[in-house]
C-alpha cells in the first residue's frame, strides 16, 4: 500500500516548484509587454504614424513567443493541484476552486479571444477595434493574474471559510473576504507590477543592444523612453507594496518573517540586517510593526510562544498548538465514528471539541516542532537578492530616463549603460524567481497556513512515479527553454527590419 | 428558490456543456493529426497549421476552464480522478503542452529541434489528446479502481481521502477495450471536425478535393467505434444511486432507462447525432458545400452534452468505482457546498456575454478565408 513518505512529499513539492518557477520566467514578460504594446499601439492610433505600428508589432512578436509557454505551464499548474495535491483539492477545493474557475470564465477567455484579433486582425478589423483587442489581451492576462494571486493569497492567509466535519473539508462562507482581502490586493500589485518591471528592463536591454550595434536607433530610443517611464512607475509601486507585504507577513506569517531574517531570538527594537552582520537599527521593528521599538518574534520565540501577538492574544507554544491540533483531528475521528453508529451524543460532543480546536487543526499533522521552520539560508539570501535588485532597478530606470530624454543615450560615451542594461535583463528574471522563493518556501511546511501541512495535502502516489514525471518535465522544460531563448535571440537579432524601410 | 439539488444539477449541466464544447474544439487536434496526410508540401502544411493555429487558444482555454469549473463545483472528482488516474492525466497534459509551444516555435529560426519535430508534436497531440480524453470519459460509464474514505483525514500518518486501487494509476483504463473504443471514436470525430473546419476555413483549390476524400475515409471508422460504444452502453448495466439512502447499486440497462426517462436528453442526443451525420454527409456529397462544420460542430456539442447528462442525472453515479461500489462519485456526494455553488452560479450569468464576444471576435477574423497569399503577407506561424 502506498504511504506518505518524505520522498513523496519532496518530489511532489519539487515538481510543483519547478513548474511554478518556470511559469514565472515567461508570465511576467507577457504581463508587462502587453501593457507596453498597448501604449505603443495607442500612440499609433492617435498619431497615425506607421512607425509606432511597426514598433508595437515587434514587441507583439516577442510577446507571442512567450505567451504559449506561459499558457502551457499554467495549465500544468492548475491540473497539478489535482494530480499531486489531491487531498488539498478536496480539503479546500470548495474555496480554492472558485477563483480558478472564475479566472477561466472571465479572464482567460478574454485573453485567448482577443489575442487572435491582435495577431491576425490587422487587415480585417477597424483600427479602433484592433487597439481595443490589444488592450483586452493585456487586461485579460492581468485579470487572470488577479484570480490566481487571490488563490495564492488565500493559501498564505485563509479567510472566509469554516470547517464542516460532515463533509470533512473547509467550506466557503464569505466570497468577498476571499476575493478581495487586503493581502490579495498587495500581492496583486507587487507580483504583476514586478512583471512590468521585468518587461521594462527587457525592452531597455534589447534596445540598448541595438544601440550598441548602431542599429534601429530611432526604434531603440523610442522604446527606451516609454519603457523607462513605465518601469519607474512600476518599480516604485513594487517597492511600496513590498513594504506593505512585509507588514502583512509580520502579522499573519511571523515564522516566514523570522526565517527571512534568520532571526533566532527576537525582541523589541530589532534592526534589519543588510548582509554579513551589518544592520540598520530599529528598521525591522519599523517595517513589521510600524513602530521603532515594536516587538518582532524570532524563530525560537515562535516555537516557545509566550509573547503578545499583533492581535493582542498571547502566542501559544508550538507544542501546545500541536496538542490542540491532535485533539481536533481525534475529534474528527470521533465525529465520524459517532455518525456511523448514529450516536448523537458522541457526534455532538465531537463537533463541539472540533469547533473549539479547529484553528489548530493543521498542527495535528505536525510531528516535530522543528518541521515548522522553513529553510532559513535560502530565504535569507533570496530576500536580499529580491530587495537589492528591486532597488537597483529604481536607480536603473532613473538613469535610463535621464539619459533617454536628454538624447545623451545615443552618444558613444554612454556605452557603459548599454552593457548595464543588457546585464539587467537576466537580473530582473532572477529577482522575480527570488520573490516567489520568499513567498512559497517561506510558508513551508504549510500548503495552507496553519490549516494543512504538505504531508496531509499530497496525493497518494509512489515516489518513483512523481520522480519520473519530475524528470520528464525537467527535460521538456529545459529543451523548450533552450529553444525559446534561441528563437528570442534570432528574433531580436533580426530586429524590426521593416521599420527601417518604413522610415 | 435554488435548492442544493438544483444547484448540483445546474453545475453538472455547466461542466457537461464545457466538456461538450471542448470535444467540438478538439477539431484543432483532429485537424493537426492530418497535416502530413493532407499537406503534400511545406506550403500546404503551413496553410493547415495556420488554419488551426488561429483557434488553438479556444481549445486550450476551454480545457483550462473545464478543469477549473470541475474543481470548483465537484472537487471530489478533481482529487479522486486527477490524483488517482495520474498517468493518463499527465499524458494528456504533456501532449497539450507540446501542442501549445509547437505552433509558435515550428516556423521560427533558432528553434533547436527543427520545424519537422514540432509538426510531429502537433500530430502527436492530435492523436493523444482526443484519444486519451475519450478513454478518460469512457471510464464515467465503465468505472475505475479507487476507494474514497473521508475518515482517512483523521489518520495522521495516512490522511489521503481518495486512493487508487493499483499501481497503474489510470493506465488500467486501457485494459478495458470499451474505454479504448470511445477513445478511438473521439479521435476519429476530432479528425472529421478538423477536416470540416479546413473545408470551411481554407480557400485552396488543390487542398479542397483531398479534404473531401479524406472525410469519407475517416467517417467509416468513426461510425463503427461510436455506434459500438453507444449500443453497448445502452445494453449494459449502469451505476445507479438510491435517492433515499445514497447507496449505489448496479441496475441493468441503466443508461437506456436514463434516456427513456429523460426525453429531453434523448432529443438532444438524437438531434446531435443527426446534425453530425448531416454535416458529414452533405460535405461528402456536395463538392461546394462548406458549412458542414456548423452542423457537425453543434451536433457534437449536443451529443456529448446528452451523454454527460445521461451519466450524471437521474440518480446515476457519474464517476463509478469498480473496486468499491460505495466509493463511486455522485453529484450529491462530490459537489461543493451550497454557498460556493450559488456564488459560482451568479458568476456563470456572465457566460453568455463571454460567448457573445467570442463569436463576434471569431467572425471578424474568419470573414475572409485563409489563402496562400495571406500567409505570405500577414503574421503567421
Amino acid at each position: 500500500m502506498e504511504q506518505i513518505t518524505p520522498a513523496l512529499i519532496d518530489w511532489s513539492r519539487a515538481q510543483f516548484a519547478m513548474t511554478a518557477m518556470y511559469h514565472w520566467l515567461f508570465v511576467p514578460l507577457t504581463l508587462g509587454l502587453s501593457m507596453i504594446m498597448g501604449i505603443m499601439e495607442t500612440l499609433y492610433v492617435r498619431t497615425g504614424d506607421a512607425f509606432w505600428k511597426k514598433t508595437a508589432k515587434f514587441w507583439m512578436k516577442v510577446f507571442g513567443i512567450n505567451f504559449a509557454v506561459g499558457v502551457a505551464t499554467g495549465l500544468i499548474l492548475e491540473f497539478q493541484f489535482g494530480t499531486n495535491w489531491s487531498n488539498y483539492s478536496w480539503f479546500v477545493g470548495d474555496i480554492f476552486g472558485a477563483p480558478l474557475a472564475i479566472e477561466g470564465i472571465l479572464a482567460f477567455f478574454m485573453e485567448a479571444t482577443f489575442i487572435a484579433v491582435m495577431f491576425w486582425g490587422w487587415n480585417k478589423v477597424s483600427k479602433g477595434f484592433h487597439l481595443a483587442s490589444t488592450w483586452l489581451t493585456g487586461i485579460g492576462a492581468t485579470v487572470s493574474a488577479w484570480w490566481i494571486l487571490v488563490a495564492n493569497t488565500w493559501m498564505q492567509h485563509p479567510v472566509g471559510m469554516t470547517f464542516n466535519p460532515e463533509t470533512v473539508r473547509n467550506e466557503m462562507t464569505d466570497f468577498f473576504a476571499v476575493a478581495f482581502q487586503p493581502m490579495a490586493v498587495t500581492k496583486f500589485f507587487h507580483s504583476v507590477l514586478s512583471g512590468w518591471v521585468f518587461a521594462a528592463v527587457f525592452v531597455i536591454g534589447v534596445s540598448c543592444w541595438y544601440l550598441l550595434r548602431k542599429r534601429h536607433v530611432k526604434f531603440a530610443l523610442s522604446s527606451i523612453r516609454i519603457a523607462a517611464v513605465f518601469g519607474l512607475v512600476a518599480s516604485l509601486v513594487v517597492a511600496f507594496t513590498g513594504d506593505k507585504s512585509g507588514y502583512e507577513v509580520a502579522r499573519h506569517q511571523p515564522m516566514k518573517l523570522a526565517a527571512l531574517e534568520n532571526l533566532q531570538e527576537g525582541g523589541n527594537a530589532q534592526g534589519l540586517e543588510i548582509a554579513f552582520g551589518i544592520k540598520i537599527p530599529y528598521m525591522l521593528s519599523l517595517l513589521s510593526t510600524r513602530t521603532p521599538d515594536g516587538y518582532v518574534p524570532g524563530i525560537n520565540n515562535i516555537l516557545e510562544g509566550g509573547y503578545v501577538q499583533p492581535d493582542g492574544r498571547v502566542a501559544l507554544s508550538v507544542q501546545e498548538k500541536m496538542r490542540r491540533g491532535k485533539i481536533a483531528v481525534q475529534a474528527l475521528s470521533d465525529f465520524r465514528e459517532g455518525q456511523a453508529l448514529a450516536d448523537e451524543t458522541k457526534t455532538e460532543t465531537a463537533r463541539d471539541t472540533l469547533n473549539a480546536y479547529a484553528e489548530y487543526f493543521g498542527y495535528g499533522y505536525v510531528e516535530n516542532p522543528q518541521d515548522l521552520v522553513p529553510a532559513t539560508g535560502l530565504l535569507f539570501w533570496s530576500f536580499r537578492v529580491m530587495v537589492g535588485l528591486g532597488m537597483l532597478f529604481i536607480l536603473f530606470f532613473l538613469v535610463a530616463l535621464f539619459l533617454g530624454y536628454r538624447d545623451k543615450i545615443a552618444q558613444s560615451r554612454c556605452r557603459w549603460f548599454y552593457y548595464v542594461a543588457i546585464v539587467c535583463v537576466p537580473l530582473a528574471m532572477i529577482a522575480g524567481q527570488a520573490g516567489w522563493i520568499v513567498a512559497e518556501v517561506g510558508r513551508q511546511p504549510w500548503a495552507i497556513q496553519d490549516l494543512l501541512p504538505v504531508n496531509a495535502a499530497v496525493s497518494s502516489l509512489a515516489p518513483g512515479a512523481v520522480k519520473t514525471t519530475f524528470f520528464v518535465f525537467l527535460v521538456l522544460f529545459f529543451i523548450l527553454l533552450v529553444a525559446e531563448i534561441g528563437i528570442m535571440l534570432k528574433a531580436v537579432a533580426k530586429g524590426p527590419e521593416e521599420i527601417e524601410n518604413a522610415q | 428558490m435554488f435548492t442544493y439539488e438544483f444547484l448540483q444539477n445546474y453545475w453538472w449541466f455547466v461542466v457537461s456543456l464545457l466538456g461538450a464544447i471542448l470535444v467540438f474544439l478538439l477539431f484543432v487536434q483532429g485537424g493537426n493529426s492530418l497535416i502530413f496526410t493532407l499537406g503534400r508540401n511545406e506550403q500546404e502544411r503551413s496553410l493547415l497549421i495556420n488554419s488551426t493555429g488561429r483557434k488553438w487558444e479556444f481549445t486550450f482555454t476551454t480545457l483550462a476552464t473545464f478543469g477549473g469549473a470541475f474543481f470548483a463545483s465537484f472537487p471530489l472528482f478533481y482529487s479522486t480522478s486527477f490524483g488517482g488516474a495520474y498517468w493518463i492525466w499527465l499524458l494528456i497534459l504533456l501532449s497539450f503542452v507540446l501542442q501549445a509551444v509547437s505552433y509558435e516555435f515550428q516556423g521560427k529560426l533558432g528553434n533547436l529541434l527543427g520545424k519537422r519535430t514540432y509538426q510531429v508534436f502537433l500530430v502527436l497531440n492530435g492523436f493523444l489528446g482526443p484519444f486519451l480524453l475519450g478513454a478518460a470519459v469512457a471510464t464515467f460509464f465503465n468505472g475505475s479502481n479507487f476507494v474514497v474514505n473521508k475518515t482517512n483525514m483523521s489518520s495522521v500518518m495516512m490522511p489521503v481521502i481518495s486512493r487508487w486501487g493499483n499501481a497503474w494509476h489510470g493506465l488500467d483504463a486501457c485494459l478495458d477495450p470499451w474505454n479504448l473504443i470511445l477513445g478511438f471514436a473521439v479521435f476519429f470525430l476530432a479528425r472529421l471536425l478538423g477536416n470540416l473546419y479546413f473545408i470551411n476555413n481554407i480557400d485552396d483549390a488543390q487542398l479542397q478535393p483531398r479534404l473531401r476524400r479524406r472525410l469519407l475515409v475517416d467517417t467509416v471508422p468513426f461510425l463503427l467505434f461510436f455506434l459500438a460504444f453507444v449500443i453497448r452502453t445502452l445494453l449494459k448495466s449502469g451505476f445507479a444511486v438510491d435517492p433515499q439512502t445514497g447507496r449505489i447499486f448496479m441496475e441493468p440497462y441503466k443508461y437506456l432507462h436514463n434516456f427513456l426517462q429523460m426525453p429531453v436528453v434523448s432529443v438532444l442526443f438524437l438531434t446531435g447525432v443527426a446534425g453530425v451525420l448531416f454535416g458529414l454527409g452533405k460535405s461528402i456529397f456536395c463538392n461546394r458545400y462548406n458549412k458542414g462544420i456548423w452542423f457537425a460542430g453543434i451536433g457534437t456539442v449536443l451529443t456529448v452534452l446528452a451523454l454527460f447528462l445521461c451519466v450524471g442525472y437521474n440518480h446515476t453515479a457519474y464517476y463509478p468505482s469498480n473496486l468499491d461500489l460505495q466509493s463511486s462519485l455522485t453529484l450529491a456526494n462530490s459537489c461543493s457546498s451550497p454557498f460556493t455553488l450559488r456564488t459560482m452560479a451568479i458568476v456563470s450569468v456572465l457566460v453568455p456575454f463571454v460567448l457573445a464576444y467570442i463569436v463576434y471576435a471569431w467572425r471578424s477574423i474568419d470573414k475572409k478565408k485563409l489563402t496562400r497569399t495571406e500567409l505570405e503577407e500577414e503574421h503567421g506561424y
